[in-house]
């Protein structure tokens, strides 16, 4: 049964809590929302606004999938996590464009795009389908406030080097030109590249370098968080859940699936 | 009419070019970008489901609007997508079995793509009327695909390059998306001048 198989490596609220805020951090370590990562950093608010409005998103989410996981039918869990992440969603929506117009604004698309933000879907899937309500409600926070954490830090690295401000306030000197480019799409993928960069040379600390001899960044599992594909590998801490082999496992799709229509055709 | 058409299908295509501009669809534009025939298969699909999601959800959009349902949207949009795109996988299965052999694997994959449902969002926002709406969808799949081809040709040469440890895999793919990024900024303007909108 699987509920046995779980309850045996139940973690305790505090590690599920913790794992996402470093060791499997959402961004930088899981590869995971990097759509609106690289998309709406360009102010610290902005940054923290995102952040705080997926936390609040993963934790209800997380509680509710959590609550229903008895009820949900297996073959239907995915359409039905959706329903669930979209209502919350457009709960935020509404919360955000009546208390704080601004931030809306600022957000605009990227805002009820946080239903299609693989960490949600991600965590409904492997953590909140799985453990009780308390569990998944810890692990929500965690790697919402993760994610949160990314976000502002990557924020406030594009707003102080490219505008010359900190929460709208300027911190460089007059003399300084701000680098525009850190503003533009072209930083944001640069910033976020460097980001996890530093992230992979201190987790090869020589401390712990022999854990990770040459592997390349994180388990990177973007694609089969959110992936209804069942390809039955499904966890991000296995190692040959890496998206490398996921897109080799696709490229031998595309092959199989050529070789049958030639098969067809002669 | 015609010029007003093309400005909107440039400007999704280069000026506003959902991957490397928005910041849309970033999962699948690292993660299958890696073969070129993959990286066809893959903006094709999204082409195409582009186009049929805008064909379906605009109509929907304004069914919403007249009953006072539009909070309703974000739900609406993307339960529809993804029967769409499950009803889209099953009908070519069945009559289109050669088109299905080659785009057929990456349906499942977008139905979750955050660029179909930001398109489909994005086309309400802008106030499209139903012909822009589907020209727009257009430009944003063929943009997706055309990133998707050229940062294909850039990753082959950064695999065989050999930077520092820390930046291997994802961080150094990032930062050659960063220099494809880039060469996008010299298309901002370039709609202007060519159709004078």
């Amino acid at each position: 049964m699987a509920v046995a198989t779980n309850v045996a490596d139940e973690p305790t609220l505090s590690q599920a809590f913790s794992k996402g805020l470093l060791e499997d951090n959402p961004a930088l370590r899981q590869m995971l929302g990097l759509c609106p990562t690289l998309a709406v950093t360009t102010a610290v608010t902005n940054g923290l606004g995102m952040g705080m409005a997926t936390t609040f998103v993963l934790v209800c989410s997380g509680v509710v999938v959590s609550c229903l996981r008895r009820v949900i039918p297996k073959t239907v869990r995915i359409p039905a996590f959706i329903t669930i992440i979209a209502s919350f969603v457009t709960l935020t929506m509404m919360l955000v464009k009546a208390y704080l117009p601004a931030l809306d604004e600022a957000l605009g698309i990227y805002l009820p795009l946080i239903v299609v933000n693989c960490i949600v879907l991600g965590r409904a899937e492997m953590f909140a389908s799985k453990h009780g309500p308390l569990l998944a409600a810890a692990d929500g926070a965690g790697m919402g406030l993760g994610f949160t954490a990314t976000l502002t830090l990557m924020s406030a690295i594009r707003e102080v080097l490219g505008a010359g401000t900190f929460l709208g306030v300027r911190v460089l000197p007059p003399f300084v030109e701000p680098m525009i480019i850190m503003v533009m799409p072209a930083g944001g993928f640069a910033v976020l590249g460097v980001l996890i960069a530093a992230s992979v040379w201190l987790e090869q600390h020589p401390r712990h370098r022999h854990k990770v001899v040459r592997r390349a960044a994180g388990p990177s599992a973007s694609l089969c968080a959110a992936c209804p594909i069942n390809c039955g590998i499904g966890d991000p801490t296995n190692e040959a859940c890496a998206k490398d082999e996921f897109v080799e496992m696709l490229e031998a799709a595309v092959e199989a699936a050529r070789r049958e229509r030639e098969e067809r055709d002669e | 009419m015609m010029a007003q058409y093309a400005s909107i299908l440039f400007s999704m295509i280069l000026v506003n070019n959902f991957v490397l501009v928005k910041f849309l669809g970033i999962c699948p534009f690292l993660g299958v970008s890696r073969k070129l025939d993959s990286a066809v298969g893959m903006g094709a699909a999204v082409t195409l489901v582009m186009v049929l999601a805008i064909a379906v959800t605009w109509p929907i959009q304004q069914l919403l609007v007249a009953w006072g349902l539009d909070y309703l949207q974000t739900i609406a949009f993307i339960l529809v997508i993804a029967t769409l795109v499950q009803l889209l996988e099953m009908a070519m299965r069945r009559y289109l079995p050669s088109l299905h052999a080659a785009l057929g694997v990456f349906l499942p994959l977008i139905t979750t793509n955050c660029a179909v449902l930001g398109v489909a969002i994005l086309t309400v926002d802008e106030g499209y009327t139903y012909p822009e709406a589907l020209v727009a969808g257009l430009g944003a799949g063929l943009g997706f695909l055309l990133a998707m081809v050229l940062f294909c040709g850039v990753r082959r040469r950064v695999e065989e390059a050999e930077p520092p440890e820390a930046f291997r895999g994802m961080p150094i793919t990032l930062i050659s998306a960063a220099i494809t990024a880039m060469s996008f900024m010299g298309f901002s303007g370039v709609i202007d001048h060519l159709f004078g909108a």
